[in-house]
């Protein structure tokens, strides 16, 4: 598992917007990256940077105002970044492909099913005939566990319930084999039966095709059940990174500790609910020091003062955090002690 | 690849009629609206009178017959008779032609060039918008006959000149309509997901944005050919439309003006044909509005 090769690698990347009140970096020097059929999370609160990462990647941040103003996208080594309109519509849906949150309104209430899915697949093969890609359409509908596939060709969007259309949506992203696959929040519109179908979808899907799935959610529940890595982000930046399994467990920085005691628990019914207080900072009003200092409860002096860096903990956990510098950490352990 | 994922999920399917489609459920919804129908009936008769008008009006256009002057309806002359001893009811079937030709090719001259611009100025926005929607709002400042005057003057009067003067002045109206529908559907989110599959800008304004503005551009244009065919009339009776002999309607009201007193049937005539099809292409429009405007739905 350790030798897949990491195929959507993101450094240093900073998007800004550019408004009256000034230039404002809504992803601010980010780092990550997708192995090869890996599926990464990217969890956050709202506003904390998480879609318009996506959009980055995608070359699809709304431009004015939004600008990457830094940082590399290595797609296969490839910078991204650095490619072309043309050359990116050739990337897009080709390479990477991406689904949204609204399966509701993501497809063309004029056109039938089996219309965008043909005009999705011809974009990129050109040289496929009729019979080639409508097979092709039909094929990628059952794939994604969608009943009676022929007849629904010729359906209008209207006709599906949202849990078809989400499937409609994935399919019609995979429908030219991608490498990566951003999901952006794809099951937040839908309820949670349907919720859980897609998730498994999506998994047996990841199993089979061996596409990297970036999942960006704010639901916990979903990164538990669907990926193998984690990428915690606040505020424009990445606060905690680790596999699951070491995120879960073992989580680190005060952000991601906060984000799983507020997930409600069945079993502790008579506890009120956690809550982190306070709000996300307005992106581009922390200039100093931690942007989670104000809301954090081991916040002491350093973190007001100086931006932590990234530490690596082990060897597959990194933290934003001061209380995991070397020097810092007796007084990490008096704190873990008395709390 | 060609197996299927097993079935783990089963979703219930709701069986619908296949024949169902956003068009088809418009078509649906006004063929239910009576008013509508009417008015279509009305529309339709126009226009078959303008397609069989010479097979069967009694009489050609400039039939005159001198001794037959201003004589009231009668089982020979149904309208009675101008003038000129011309028969009104066969002057009246040539003239459909004319009216309904101005009616719909100056609308379809301004759904185009308003189509045009209003997608450019709605989909890249900035100073290309600003420019265009300056300029719609200088034509709008003025009264529309009084430009459609201007233009014809500088033009020359004729029914092809009152036809292109209705076709500019009608423009803005139409740009603005697609501007504003341009504007709303670029942020849907199947327009992203369409630039997410890798689709060109030309073809997502071609093939998704357009489409999709389309509804209210067929209920402004039917509403549009009505004023332009009286727009056209009040052209031809300010002497700046169709010239003489041509039996168009508001020229023929122009005409009568003199002999009103002694024989209004002559006026009276045209008059109701205009006042027809405007209402036909009215209740048309409207009865097309209700079935096209998602919030009428219920």
């Amino acid at each position: 598992m350790a030798e897949r090769e990491i195929i959507l690698e993101v450094k240093d990347l900073q998007t800004s917007f550019f408004t009256d009140d000034g230039v404002i970096p809504s992803v601010d020097h980010v780092d990550f990256h997708v192995k090869e059929g890996e599926i990464l999370g990217i969890v956050g609160e709202s506003g904390c940077g998480k879609s318009v990462t996506s959009l980055s990647i995608m070359g699809l941040v709304p431009s004015p105002p939004g600008k990457i103003t830094s940082g590399q996208i290595l797609f296969k080594g490839k910078d991204l970044t650095k490619f072309s309109e043309k050359e990116m519509r050739k990337v897009r849906g080709n390479d990477v492909a991406m689904i949204f949150q609204e399966p509701m309104t993501s497809l063309n209430p004029l056109f039938t099913i089996g219309n965008q899915l043909v005009e999705a697949i011809t974009l990129h093969k050109k040289d496929w005939n009729k019979k080639q890609v409508k097979a092709r359409a039909v094929e990628m509908l059952r794939l994604v566990g969608l009943p009676r596939a022929e007849e629904l060709m010729k359906d209008y969007p209207h006709q599906l319930s949202g849990g078809m259309r989400q499937r409609v949506m994935i399919a019609m992203a995979l429908v030219c084999d991608p490498k990566v696959l951003i999901a952006d929040e794809p099951t937040t519109a839908l309820d949670v039966t349907i919720q859980a179908q897609i998730l498994k979808l999506m998994r047996e899907l990841n199993e089979r095709l061996k596409t990297a799935v970036i999942m960006i959610t704010h639901d916990l529940g979903v990164v538990a059940e669907t990926c193998e890595r984690v990428v915690v982000m606040y505020a424009g930046k990445v606060v905690e990174e680790g596999t699951v399994d070491a995120i879960f467990r073992n989580p680190q920085h005060p952000y991601t500790k906060g984000l799983i005691a507020s997930v409600p628990d069945m079993r502790h019914k008579k506890q009120r609910l956690y809550s982190i207080p306070g709000n996300v900072p307005k992106p581009g009003t922390i200039k100093n020091g931690c942007r989670f200092a104000a809301r954090c409860e081991s916040v002491f002096g350093r973190c007001t003062e100086e931006n932590p860096p990234l530490y690596e903990t082990s060897a597959n956990h990194k933290t934003r955090c001061f209380l995991y510098d070397q020097k810092e950490v007796e007084v990490h352990d008096k704190t873990a002690a008395t709390s | 690849m060609t197996q299927m994922v097993p079935n783990s999920t089963k979703e219930i399917v709701i069986q619908t009629d296949p024949s169902t489609g956003p068009w088809r459920d418009a078509w649906r919804s006004f063929s239910k609206n009576k008013v509508a129908l009417v008015g279509a009936g009305i529309v339709l008769f126009f226009l078959l009178l303008a397609i069989l008008g010479p097979y069967i009006a009694p009489q050609g256009i400039n039939d005159q017959s001198l001794k037959d002057r201003l004589l009231p309806p009668s089982s020979q002359y149904w309208f009675g008779t101008d003038d000129f001893g011309r028969d009104i009811f066969s002057r009246i079937i040539h003239g459909a032609r004319i009216s309904l030709w101005v009616g719909f090719s100056s609308v379809v001259g301004s759904v185009v060039a308003g189509s045009i611009l209003g997608i450019i100025a709605g989909y890249y926005g900035k100073w290309v918008d600003t420019i265009i929607s300056r300029i719609f709002d200088i034509m709008l400042a003025f009264p529309s006959i009084l430009l459609a005057i201007a233009v014809v003057s500088v033009l020359g009067p004729s029914l092809q000149n009152a036809l292109i003067a209705i076709a500019i002045i009608n423009i803005p109206n139409f740009g603005r309509l697609i501007r504003s529908k341009v504007l709303s559907i670029k942020e849907e989110e199947y327009i992203t997901s369409a630039k997410a599959i890798g689709m060109k800008d030309v073809r997502i304004l071609f093939s998704h944005i357009l489409p999709n503005s389309m509804a209210p551009v067929i209920v402004a244009g039917t509403l549009a050919i009505a004023s332009a065919i009286i727009e056209a009339a009040a052209l031809g009776f300010l002497g700046l439309g169709a010239q003489a002999p041509a039996p168009e309607w508001g020229k023929m009201l122009a005409d009568a003006r003199v002999v009103l007193r002694n024989a209004p049937w002559t006026m009276i005539f045209p008059g109701i044909a205009i006042m027809l099809t405007v209402l036909g292409f009215n209740l048309m429009g409207d009865g097309l509005r209700d079935a096209l405007d998602p919030r009428m739905k219920n």
